[in-house]
C-alpha cells in the first residue's frame, strides 16, 4: 500500500527539494540478505536422521509395550434378563437386580479402577453434546436454550439439571463382592475423587442455599431420572446435587460411541491394600440403564493403570513400527547411494 | 459510453426534427435547410454549433447531448460507494460462499458454530477490501479533480473575449485559445494559428510517445487571415464523425451559411493531451470533449488483473468444492443410514424443541448443510487474505530493492499493482516498446565518413562513456580535452565547451506531464535541482568533434580563405558540402531557448568579422572551380588515405582503422602526418583561430534549440554545429547557416522533398547564395542512396575510379556502423544546371497542381530528381541503448522468454535497434512482411511458414543427434540460422481483419524475435491480446509512453518506464521501473522468488486446510455423522487464524530457495516458474493425497490410542489439534529453504502461542463458550505422559513419506534448482566456476548459442578481438568470402575454440563472413531456390513502382546490402 502512493507524489515536484532521497535502505532485511541457515538434505544428514529416528522410536516403543503388558484388566458383560425387562420402557419403575460372578486369575496390584462401559452409545452426537447448560451446573439460573427440549416441563417447571446428557445419565448401581473363603466381603469402593478436581470444585457448583433441597426448590428432575438431583448421594453432602461424582463424570461426554466411564475406585484397605487379590468376585448390579434401545451393551471393567495409560498397547506398537520403518528406509537409501556412487564413476555428471 | 451517446443523439435527432419543423418556417438563415437536414444521418455524424451566441438555440440543444469535458475515472461517488462496492464484492465467489455459510448457519437445525463466529471472517474480508477500494478511488478522484480544474482560455460570448475556465467547463462548440506549451484540453478543430502559414506544432508524446513535433494546419479557408481570429463572426456548422478511438483518422466538413462546404481531416484536429509547441497562439473549436475525445477513448479502462496462480488456484478451489460436496454427501448419507438404523429413538438422539424427531432423510439433508459449515475451511478463504498479505510483503521487498533503484532519477521501483507479483516469475512473452524503453531515446551523433574517410569520433565516444564523471567534475572534462587534442587545446572552438558549462534544457524532446500547467514547473525543476537529468540532454546536443576531422575542416576553411594553391580541394569541398548538407537537409525548426520559445526565422545580426561577404564569395567561387578540376587533388587524397587506411586487405583494413582510433600510440603516425600537414599550413593558422574566436564570441549570442520531426535530424544538426556549421534560422523559403568562418549564408529553399517511408530519403533543393548553383542535398537510408549514385560503371577516368573507391569504402563503413547498431544515413549531393532544374520544377509544379493521384506524381517527380547523386559521406547515429539492454535481453532469452518489440517507429530504426540490442543476430534470417492485401499476406505467411518449417525439419534430426555425441563434435555443425520476423502496422491490421491470426502466430512461434513496426497503440494491445489469448501464455508489456498504455494494460503484467515520457505509462502500469535493465533482476530474481514463494504457499494452504478439515471429517465416522467436532470452535478458528498463519506468511515473504546471485547467474532457473513447476495439477493432487494421508495419521493414531478408554470429546480433540499443529508446522519446516531469525521466531512462536493460548483459554473459560467448554483440558493433557508420547510419534509417522521423498530428491535428484541450491553453499569463486560450467553445458546442448553479451559500445574491443584471434588471418577471411563452400569449412576450423566459451572474436568473424557471403551472393537469397516468382534483382520497392499500394506480386528483396535479410515487401 505504502508503495503505490509514490506515483501520486510524483505530481508534486516542488516538494522534491525537501524530500530525502528515496533510495531504499541497504539493510540486510530489505535487500533480502538476512543471514540464514540453509538446511540441505545431503546424504549424511538424511541417513543420520533416519537412523537416529529409528533407534529412538524402537527403544521407546519397546519400553511402552513392556509397561503396557503389566496392566491387568478384566471386562464383564452385564446381565441379560434385566436388559430384556428394560427393553420395554413401561417397566421403568420395576427394580431389577442381577449379580455376575467372575474370577480373577491373577492379583491386580496397585490402584484398581472400576469402570462401566457402554457400547454403541453415541454420547458424541452433535445435538446430544450441546444439550446441556454449563451455567446451570455452575449453580446459576440463566439461559438454558441449548437444553431444549429438556428444559422445562409443559407446566413450566424447569428441569434440574436440564438437557439430554443429564437426562440420560447412567443410573445403575454396581457393588463388588469378594468371595473369600466362602465368606462374602464387600470390596470397599470410593465414590468420590473419581472426577477431575477442577470439575468437582470449579466447573460444577450447586445453587447457593442453606440446604440442597431448598436450592433445587421449584425445579423438577429430568424425565428419565428416578430421583431428584439433590438425592443423588444422600450420604455425602459434598457428593450430592450437581457435584455428584457420577453425575460429573457422565456429563463429561465421551469421545466415542463405545466408551467406559470411571465408576468407583477400590479403596485400598485391609484385604485390598495392595489391590485386588486373585479369587472369585461377584458384581451386584441394580440394572436401570436400558441399552437394547440403541442395540448397545454394558460392561463392568476392572483395570489397573501404569504411567503410560491403560491397557492399550497401541502406542508402543506405533513406536516400534515407525522405528522399524525409519531404519529400513535408512538402509534403502544407503543401498541406493552406494549403487549410484559406483555408477557415477561412469557418468560425468 | 458509446451507447449512451448514441441514444442521446437519437433523442436529439428527434428533438431536432421537431424543433426544426418549427424553426424552418421562421426561416433562420443560419441553419441549414430542411433538405440538407434530411441528408445528415445523426447516428453517423456529429453536428457542432459554435458557442458564440450566433446559433444559441441549436448550440443549447446540441451541447445537452454531448458529453462535457469533465472526466471521471472513479468508480464510485460518496453515495454509491457502499452499496456499489458491496455489490461488486459479492461478485467474488469467495464472499458469496461466506454469505451462504452465514445464512445457513442461521438455521437452528444446522447451526454448528455461533452465528457471530461465522460472520467474523466475512466482515473482516469485506472491510479490508472496502478500505482498499476507498483509498484507490479517492486517489483517482483527486487526479481527476486536478485535471478537471486545469485552466484554459475559452471564448465567452457575453464578454466577447477569452476568459480563463476550468477544463471541466469546456463544452463542445466552445472556442479555445491555446498558448505555446499548453496542453490541449479537448479535441479541437484548429481555426487559427499565429503562424503565418497556419501551421501549429504539436507534441504528441503523451499520446503516442513520439517526441517529435507534428504539424497541424488551420482548416482551409481560415489560414489566409492575418488578423486574429474572431470567434463571434464564426457562423459555420461543423459536421464530423462520431467519437471514435482512431488517432489517425478524422474527417468532416464545415458548412457555411451559404451551404458552401469546407472539408477537414485529422490534419486539422488538435488532440486532447498533446502540447502546443512553437506556436504562440492557436484557436480552435471544441469538437469532442471529455470521455469522447480520442485520447480518452484510446484509454481503455484498467482490467482487473488476476495472477496466473490465482487463476489456477480458483480452479483448484473448485476441486475443493467438489471434494467438500463429496464429503458432505458422505456425511449426509451416512447420517441418514445411521439414523434410519434405529427402530426407536435412542436417548442420545435429541428431538427438536417441540419434541419432534427428524426423519432420517431430512436429518441427512440438514446434515449436508451442517457439514458444509463444519468443513468450510476446506475452501481456503484464509488463503485469500494470506495471499494479499504476502503480496504486500513481497511488494515491499521489491520496492526496497536497491538494485532496482535509479540513482539519477532518485526513483525506486514502483509497484502499483499489489496482486500480481508472482506473475513476474512466469513470464513467457515480453512485449517491449522500443523508443525510451530499449533505447534512451537520445540520438547521438557517433561517427561519420566523408569522402571515404572514416572519422570515428573517438573523443565523442569517450565523452559518452564518461559523461557521468564529467557531470561531477568539469576538471576531468578539461583534462580529456587536453588529452585528446594536444595540438590545439587552447583555441578550441568554444561551441561545446561553453555549452556544457551552461545549465541546459532539453529542447528537442521536452518532456511534459499530461497537464499543460505542470509543464513549466517540471521544466523548472529539471533545471534547478535535477541537473543530472538536464545533463543527459547535452549528450544529444554536444558532439565532441573528431580531432582529425576538425582539423581538416579548419584546414578547409583556412585553405579556402588563404586560397593556398597546394591544398586538397576535393576534400575541402566534400567536407563543406557534407556539413552544409547536415545543417540544411532537414526540416528542423530553430527556436531560442528563452521562454516562451520563439521561432527564429530571421538570422540574428552578426557582428562584422574580419571576413567580408565578398571574400566568402570568392572562396566559394574557387571551391566551385576546384570541384570541377578534381584530378588535381588525387595524389593528395591518396596520401591522406595512407594515414588512416594503411592496410589493403578488408579485414585488416577495418582492424587497422579501429586499432588506430582506439589506441593513441598507433595514431601517432597519422598524427605526425597531420602535424606535417599542419606545418605546411601554419602560416594561416593564426588568422583561422581569429576566425573561430570571432565566431565564438561574436555571433552566437543565443543558444539555439532545434526542434525536429525526428530526433535523428536534430542530432545531425547538432553534429554540424559542432563543426561550426550552425543552423541559424529556417523559414519555408530560406535557411541560414553560419559557416566556420563566421559568415552567415542564406540559402533559398526551392523545394523540400519530405521524407517518406517508400523513398526512404529526403531532399532539399536550394540555391547557393554565392555560386547561384541549384544544389540538391539528399539524405536517406544507405540501401536507397547507394543505388542512386552516379553510375561509375566504367571506372576509367581517375574521377570515376575515385568515386567508386569512395563508394566502396563508404559501404564498408556503413556495414560496420550497422553492425554496431548505429542508424546510418547517407548524405549525397547533386548539382543541377539551370535548365534541368527549370524542367524539373515545371514537372513538379504540374504534379503539385494535379488533382488525381497527386501523391503518386509527387513521388515520381521526387524520384526523378534524386538520381545520379554524388556521395558525400555517411553518418552513424546512435539511438543510445540503455545500459545493460543487450545483457538483459540475452539473460531473459536464456530464461526462455520470447521478446517482441512493438514500436510505432519506422522499420529501419526498429531493425537496427534490434540488432544492436542483440534481439536479432547478424546471422539470423529476417523475414519482413509488408503488405496491405489480405491474399498476399496469406500467401506470404504460408510461404514463410513453409520455409521456416523446412528449416526446422532439417534441424530436428540433428538435434537428436546432438544429445548423444560429444559436445566437441556437435559444435562443428553450422549453427542453424534463427528467424526474425519484421512486420508493420498495415500488415498487422490485415492479419487482424483477415483472420490470419493463427498463421501469424504459428510463424512467430518459430521466430526468435518479432518486430512490429509502425503500429498504433491499439494494434500493440491487439497483438498482446492475441498472443495472450491464443497461445495462452503469460505476457509482459514494457513501455514508457502514453502510446504503450493500452499494451501495458492488455498484458498480464504491465511495466512502465518512469521518468521518460510523462506519467501515462506509469499510471497504467503494474510496476514502474526507471530502466529496462531492471527487468532482469525484477523477473529473474524477484519473479522467481515471488512465484516460488507464493506457489509453495498456496499449495501449503491447500494442504493445511485439507489435512486439518479431514480430521473433523474422520471424526464423523465415530459420532454417527452428526456433525460434531472434537475440537473447540475457538481453538479451531484460532488454529487457522494465529497458530498456523504466521509461518506460511513469513515463508511467502522471505523464503529464498536460491540466492539472487545464482538466479542471475543461471537465468535458466527461471523456467521453473515459467512452466509452473511448483504449482500445477499434479503437485496439487500429490499434495492433496499427502494431506489425506497426514490427516489419517493425525486422527487414527490418537484414535487407536484412546479407543475404549474414558476419554472425553475435547480431551480426545486436544491432542489431535496439537499433533496436527506440529505436523503442519513441521511440514512447513520441510519446505523452508532458508531459516532466518524471522523463520525461527514464527515457527517456535506459533507453537508457544498455541500452548499459551490453550492453557489460558482452557483455564479461564468455564462457561464462556456455551453450551460446551473445554475447561482444563489442556492442563489435564499436559499432565499426562501419553500426550507427549503421542505428540512425538504422530508427526514423525505423518511426515515420514514426505521426508523420504525429499531425501531421495535431495541426495539423488538432478533438478537444476537443487543444483543451484547446492551452489549457494559454495564459496564465491567455486560458485562462479560451477555456474560457468553449468552454463557452458547448457550452451553446447541448446541449439542456439546465446551471444555473449557484448555491449555495442565496445565495438573497438570487438575489433581488437578480431585482430588477435589466431584463426582470423587474412587468408581465411578472403577464402571465406570468396567461396561460399569454404564458409562452412572455416567455421569448422574455428569451432573447437568455441567449444566452451563462444569467443566474441569468433562470433564477430562468423557474422562478418556471412555478410560477405550475402554481399557477394546478394542475388541468391534464401528464397530464390524455392520460389520461382522471386525476382532476384535487389530493388527498392519505391523505385520500381510508383504506386506502392497496388498489388504488384511477390517480391523477395534483400532489403539491405549488409545482412542476410529476406524482405518480403509489397
Amino acid at each position: 500500500m505504502l508503495v503505490s502512493w509514490s506515483a501520486s507524489e510524483g505530481f508534486a515536484p516542488q516538494e522534491a527539494e525537501a524530500r530525502p532521497s528515496r533510495c531504499p535502505d541497504n539493510s540486510a532485511f530489505k535487500q533480502q540478505r538476512l543471514p540464514a541457515w540453509k538446511p540441505q538434505l545431503t546424504i549424511a544428514t538424511v541417513l543420520s536422521t533416519f537412523f537416529l529416528t529409528g533407534a529412538f522410536c524402537l527403544s521407546v516403543g519397546i519400553c511402552l509395550i513392556l509397561s503396557a503388558n503389566s496392566v491387568r484388566e478384566i471386562q464383564v458383560y452385564k446381565c441379560s434378563d434385566c436388559s430384556k425387562l428394560r427393553e420395554n420402557s413401561y417397566n421403568w419403575n420395576i427394580e431389577c437386580l442381577c449379580s455376575v460372578d467372575f474370577k480373577l486369575k491373577e492379583d491386580m496390584l496397585g490402584d484398581v479402577f472400576m469402570y462401566y462401559g457402554l457400547q454403541n452409545f453415541y454420547q458424541n452426537h452433535r445435538r446430544y453434546v450441546i444439550s446441556r447448560s454449563d451455567a446451570q451446573l455452575l449453580g446459576r439460573d440463566v439461559n438454558r436454550s441449548y437444553c431444549a427440549p429438556f428444559t422445562t416441563y409443559n407446566n413450566g417447571t424447569p428441569m434440574a439439571p436440564c438437557g439430554a446428557i443429564a437426562n440420560s445419565m447412567f443410573n445403575d448401581t454396581i457393588d463388588l463382592f469378594y468371595n473369600f473363603n466362602s465368606s462374602v466381603i464387600q470390596v470397599p469402593l470410593l465414590k468420590t475423587g473419581n472426577s477431575w478436581w477442577t470439575d468437582k470444585n470449579v466447573k460444577f457448583r450447586n445453587p447457593q442455599s442453606h440446604n440442597l433441597s431448598s436450592a433445587f426448590a421449584g425445579t423438577a428432575r429430568p424425565p428419565y431420572w428416578q430421583k431428584p438431583v439433590y438425592l443423588l448421594d444422600e450420604e455425602d453432602e459434598r457428593n450430592n446435587g450437581y457435584i455428584n461424582d457420577d453425575f460429573i463424570i457422565w456429563m463429561r461426554v465421551s469421545a466415542f460411541a463405545t466408551f467406559r466411564n470411571l465408576y468407583r475406585r477400590i479403596s485400598r484397605k485391609r484385604h485390598f491394600a495392595d489391590g485386588l487379590p486373585a479369587g472369585n468376585y461377584t458384581f451386584h448390579i441394580s440394572y436401570n440403564f436400558p441399552v437394547t434401545k440403541f442395540k448397545g451393551k454394558k460392561y463392568v471393567i476392572l483395570s489397573t493403570m501404569v504411567w503410560s495409560g491403560g491397557s492399550n498397547p497401541f502406542l508402543g506398537i506405533a513406536y516400534v513400527v515407525c522405528g522399524a520403518a525409519a531404519t529400513l528406509t535408512g538402509f534403502i537409501i544407503t543401498a541406493i547411494h552406494l549403487k549410484l556412487r559406483k555408477k557415477k564413476t561412469y557418468f560425468q555428471k | 459510453m458509446a451507447l449512451s451517446v448514441d441514444s442521446a443523439l437519437y433523442r436529439w435527432q428527434r428533438l431536432g426534427a421537431i424543433s426544426l419543423s418549427q424553426t424552418v418556417p421562421e426561416s433562420t438563415p443560419l441553419l441549414f435547410s430542411a433538405r440538407d437536414k434530411s441528408k445528415v444521418n445523426f447516428n453517423k455524424w456529429r453536428v457542432v454549433f459554435p458557442n458564440n451566441g450566433r446559433q444559441q438555440r441549436d448550440w443549447d440543444q446540441a451541447s445537452r447531448f454531448y458529453s462535457g469535458n469533465k472526466i471521471q475515472t472513479t468508480k464510485y461517488t460518496w453515495f454509491t460507494f457502499l452499496p456499489k462496492n458491496l455489490f461488486e464484492q459479492f461478485h467474488r465467489l469467495a464472499n458469496l460462499y461466506f454469505l451462504f455459510l452465514l445464512v445457513v448457519n442461521w438455521f437452528p437445525q444446522i447451526e454448528v458454530f455461533h452465528r457471530e463466529i461465522t460472520m467474523l471472517p466475512l466482515i473482516l474480508v469485506l472491510l479490508a477490501s472496502l478500505i482498499k477500494d476507498a483509498i484507490e478511488n479517492y486517489r483517482k478522484y483527486r487526479f481527476d479533480k486536478m485535471i478537471n480544474s486545469s485552466k484554459t482560455k475559452v471564448y465567452d460570448k457575453k464578454d466577447r473575449a477569452y476568459v480563463e475556465k476550468c477544463w471541466k467547463d469546456v463544452q463542445v462548440g466552445d472556442f479555445v485559445q491555446l498558448q505555446c506549451n499548453e496542453t490541449i484540453p479537448a479535441d479541437i478543430l484548429l481555426l487559427y494559428s499565429s503562424d503565418q502559414n497556419g501551421i501549429c506544432h504539436l507534441e504528441t508524446a503523451n499520446l503516442d510517445g513520439e517526441t517529435n513535433l507534428k504539424q497541424r494546419r488551420v482548416v482551409m479557408g481560415f489560414s489566409g487571415q492575418n488578423t486574429l481570429f474572431e470567434p463571434e463572426f464564426f457562423q459555420n456548422t461543423i459536421i464530423c464523425e462520431m467519437p471514435n478511438n482512431d488517432l489517425n483518422k478524422f474527417k468532416g466538413y464545415m458548412e457555411k451559411p451559404n451551404n458552401e462546404r469546407i472539408g477537414f481531416n485529422i490534419e486539422n484536429l488538435l488532440l486532447r493531451g498533446c502540447t502546443i509547441r512553437n506556436t504562440e497562439v492557436a484557436v480552435g473549436i471544441v469538437i469532442y470533449a471529455g470521455h469522447e475525445t480520442k485520447a480518452m477513448l484510446n484509454n481503455n479502462g484498467p482490467r482487473y488483473k488476476r495472477s496466473k496462480i490465482e487463476r489456477r488456484m480458483n480452479m483448484d478451489i473448485f476441486l475443493c468444492v467438489g471434494l467438500l460436496f463429496a464429503m458432505c454427501l458422505v456425511g449426509a448419507i451416512g447420517h441418514g443410514v445411521w439414523a434410519g438404523s434405529f427402530s426407536e429413538h435412542p436417548p442420545y438422539d435429541v428431538p427438536d424443541e417441540n419434541g419432534n424427531f427428524l426423519s432420517p432423510v431430512l436429518a441427512g439433508f440438514y446434515l449436508f448443510l451442517t457439514m458444509i459449515i463444519l468443513l468450510q475451511v476446506l475452501i481456503p478463504i484464509s488463503l485469500y487474505v494470506s495471499i494479499e498479505l504476502v503480496k504486500l510483503g513481497q511488494v515491499f521487498l521489491i520496492h526496497n530493492d536497491i538494485d532496482l533503484y535509479d540513482e539519477e532519477a532518485d526513483l525506486p521501483i514502483q509497484c502499483r499493482a499489489l496482486n500480481i507479483t508472482e506473475d513476474l516469475g512466469q513470464i513467457q512473452y515480453i512485449f517491449s516498446d522500443k523508443t525510451g524503453t530499449l533505447t534512451e531515446n537520445k540520438m547521438v551523433f557517433r561517427r561519420c565518413t566523408v569522402d571515404g574517410h572514416e572519422f570515428s569520433h573517438q573523443e565523442n565516444a569517450k565523452r559518452l562513456e564518461t559523461h557521468k564523471e564529467l557531470d561531477l567534475d568539469d576538471a576531468d572534462f578539461a583534462k580529456l580535452q587536453h588529452f585528446t587534442l594536444p595540438s590545439m587545446n587552447i583555441e578550441r572552438p568554444g561551441t561545446y565547451n561553453q555549452r556544457t558549462m551552461r545549465p541546459l534544457r532539453r529542447c528537442q524532446s521536452a518532456r511534459a506531464h499530461f497537464q499543460g500547467h505542470t509543464r513549466n514547473r517540471s521544466l523548472g525543476r529539471r533545471d534547478s535541482n535535477r541537473s543530472q537529468v538536464a545533463f543527459s540532454s547535452t549528450i544529444e546536443k554536444d558532439v565532441t568533434p573528431d580531432s582529425r576531422l576538425l582539423r581538416r575542416v579548419r584546414e578547409a576553411a583556412l585553405q579556402t580563405e588563404n586560397l593556398s594553391p597546394f591544398i586538397h580541394m576535393q576534400t575541402a569541398t566534400s567536407l563543406t558540402d557534407f556539413f552544409l548538407a547536415l545543417a540544411i537537409c532537414n526540416t528542423v525548426v530553430v527556436s531560442t531557448a528563452t521562454e516562451p520559445r520563439q521561432r527564429v526565422t530571421v538570422p540574428p545580426p552578426i557582428k562584422p568579422s574580419g571576413i567580408t561577404l565578398e571574400k566568402i564569395h570568392q572562396i566559394f567561387h574557387r571551391l566551385k572551380l576546384a570541384s570541377l578540376s578534381q584530378s588535381f587533388s588525387s595524389s593528395q587524397s591518396s596520401s591522406e588515405l595512407g594515414a588512416s587506411f594503411s592496410a589493403k586487405n578488408t579485414g585488416e583494413h577495418l582492424a587497422a582503422l579501429d586499432c588506430c582510433d582506439e589506441d593513441n600510440d598507433c595514431c601517432d603516425s597519422s598524427r605526425g602526418a597531420g602535424l606535417q600537414d599542419k606545418g605546411s599550413t601554419d602560416i594561416g593558422s593564426a588568422s583561422l583561430d581569429e576566425v573561430f574566436k570571432s565566431v565564438t564570441h561574436g555571433s552566437l549570442p543565443t543558444d539555439f534549440c532545434y526542434e525536429a520531426e525526428s530526433p535523428d535530424e536534430a542530432a545531425l544538426v547538432y553534429a554540424a554545429q559542432a563543426y561550426s556549421f550552425t543552423l541559424v534560422s529556417r523559414t519555408p523559403e530560406q535557411v541560414t547557416v553560419q559557416l566556420p568562418q563566421g559568415t552567415l549564408l542564406t540559402f533559398d529553399i526551392l523545394y523540400t522533398l519530405g521524407f517518406d517511408s517508400v523513398r526512404k530519403r529526403m531532399s532539399v533543393v536550394v540555391r547557393h547564395p554565392l555560386t547561384k548553383e541549384v544544389i540538391v542535398y539528399t539524405k536517406g537510408a544507405d540501401s536507397v542512396i547507394m543505388d542512386l549514385l552516379e553510375d561509375s560503371g566504367k571506372a576509367d577516368t581517375y574521377t570515376e575510379r575515385r568515386r567508386k573507391r569512395i563508394k566502396d569504402r563508404t559501404q564498408k563503413h556503413l556495414d560496420y556502423y550497422a553492425r554496431d547498431g548505429l542508424r546510418t544515413l547517407c548524405i549525397a549531393k547533386k548539382v543541377l544546371n539551370e535548365d534541368d532544374f527549370q524542367k524539373w520544377a515545371n514537372f513538379r509544379r504540374e504534379a503539385e497542381a494535379a488533382i488525381d493521384n497527386r501523391e503518386d506524381l509527387l513521388m515520381e517527380t521526387a524520384q526523378h530528381l534524386e538520381t545520379k547523386l554524388t556521395l558525400l559521406g555517411a553518418t552513424g547515429i546512435e539511438d543510445r541503448l540503455q545500459d545493460g539492454v543487450p545483457d538483459t535481453i540475452a539473460a531473459l532469452r536464456e530464461a526462455g522468454i520470447q521478446i517482441w518489440v512493438l514500436t510505432g517507429d519506422k522499420q529501419e530504426t526498429a531493425v537496427n535497434i534490434a540488432y544492436s540490442c542483440k534481439l536479432l543476430n547478424q546471422r539470423d534470417t529476417v523475414f519482413t512482411i509488408n503488405t496491405e492485401n489480405k491474399e498476399t499476406c496469406e500467401s506470404l505467411l504460408n510461404l514463410t511458414l513453409e520455409e521456416v518449417r523446412k528449416n526446422y525439419e532439417v534441424e530436428k534430426p540433428r538435434r537428436k543427434f546432438f544429445d548423444f555425441i560429444p559436445a566437441s563434435l556437435s559444435a562443428s555443425e553450422v549453427p542453424s540460422p534463427e528467424f526474425g520476423l519484421v512486420i508493420d502496422g498495415r500488415t498487422l491490421s490485415v492479419i487482424f481483419q483477415g483472420g490470419l491470426e493463427e498463421k501469424f502466430l504459428e510463424l512467430t512461434r518459430h521466430c526468435r524475435s518479432v518486430l512490429c513496426c509502425r503500429s498504433t497503440p491499439l494494434q500493440k494491445s491487439m497483438v498482446v491480446k492475441l498472443v495472450r489469448r491464443q497461445l495462452k501464455v503469460m505476457t509482459l508489456s514494457i513501455g514508457d509512453g502514453a502510446n504503450d498504455v493500452s499494451m501495458i494494460q492488455a498484458a498480464d503484467v504491465g511495466i512502465g518506464i518512469s521518468g521518460q515520457e510523462g506519467m501515462q505509462a506509469v499510471m497504467a502500469s503494474d510496476f514502474a521501473v526507471s530502466r529496462f535493465k531492471h527487468l532482469k533482476k525484477l523477473l529473474l530474481v524477484h519473479g522467481h522468488w515471488c512465484y516460488t514463494r507464493l506457489a509453495k504457499m498456496v499449495i501449503y494452504f491447500f494442504y493445511k486446510n485439507v489435512s486439518y478439515v479431514n480430521l473433523l471429517f474422520w471424526y464423523q465416522f465415530f459420532c454417527g455423522f452428526s456433525g460434531n467436532t472434537m475440537i473447540d470452535y475457538w481453538q479451531m478458528i484460532f488454529f487457522n487464524l494465529f497458530f498456523t498463519s504466521m509461518p506460511p506468511l513469513v515463508f511467502g515473504i522471505l523464503d529464498r530457495d536460491v540466492s539472487a546471485e545464482t538466479l542471475l547467474g543461471l537465468p535458466e532457473l527461471y523456467k521453473n516458474g515459467q512452466n509452473s513447476e511448483i504449482y500445477k495439477l499434479s503437485t496439487f493432487i500429490i499434495t492433496m493425497l499427502d494431506a489425506f494421508y497426514q490427516s489419517l495419521i493425525c486422527f487414527f493414531v490418537p484414535y487407536l490410542m484412546y479407543k475404549d478408554s474414558d476419554i472425553d470429546v475435547f480431551s480426545f480433540g486436544n491432542p489431535i489439534n496439537t499433533i496436527s499443529l506440529l505436523t503442519i508446522l513441521l511440514h512447513q519446516a520441510l519446505e523452508m529453504k532458508t531459516w532466518t531469525l524471522f523463520h525461527w521466531i514464527t515457527m517456535i512462536g506459533s507453537v508457544v502461542i498455541y500452548f499459551i493460548f490453550s492453557l489460558i483459554y482452557n483455564a479461564a473459560c468455564v462457561v464462556c463458550n456455551p453450551p460446551t467448554s473445554p475447561y482444563w483440558i489442556m492442563e489435564k493433557q499436559l499432565s499426562e505422559p501419553t500426550f507427549y508420547l503421542l505428540c512425538l510419534i504422530t508427526p514423525v509417522i505423518a511426515l515420514l513419506p514426505r521426508f523420504f521423498i525429499f531425501a531421495l530428491r535431495g541426495t539423488f535428484g538432478t533438478s537444476l534448482i537443487l543444483k543451484a541450491q547446492q551452489l549457494d553453499k559454495l564459496s564465491k569463486e567455486q560458485q562462479d566456476l560451477e555456474i560457468q560450467k553449468l552454463r557452458s553445458r547448457k550452451q553446447t546442448t541448446s541449439d542456439a548459442p546465446v551471444a555473449s553479451p557484448a555491449s555495442n559500445d565496445d565495438l573497438d574491443q570487438n575489433i581488437s578481438h578480431l585482430c588477435l584471434s589466431p584463426f582470423l588471418h587474412p587468408a581465411a577471411a578472403t577464402v571465406s568470402h570468396r567461396d561460399t563452400e569454404s564458409q562452412g569449412l572455416s567455421t569448422s576450423e574455428v569451432n573447437p575454440l568455441k567449444k566452451w566459451t563462444p569467443e566474441e572474436g569468433y562470433y564477430f568473424f562468423n557474422r562478418w563472413a556471412e555478410e560477405e557471403y550475402t554481399a557477394t551472393e546478394s542475388s541468391a537469397g534464401p528464397f530464390t531456390g524455392h520460389c520461382p516468382l522471386v525476382p532476384s534483382r535487389v530493388t527498392s520497392p519505391g523505385q520500381d513502382s510508383g504506386k506502392p499500394t497496388k498489388y504488384k506480386g511477390e517480391k523477395f528483396n534483400h532489403g539491405s546490402h549488409r545482412r542476410s535479410v529476406s524482405a518480403v515487401t509489397l
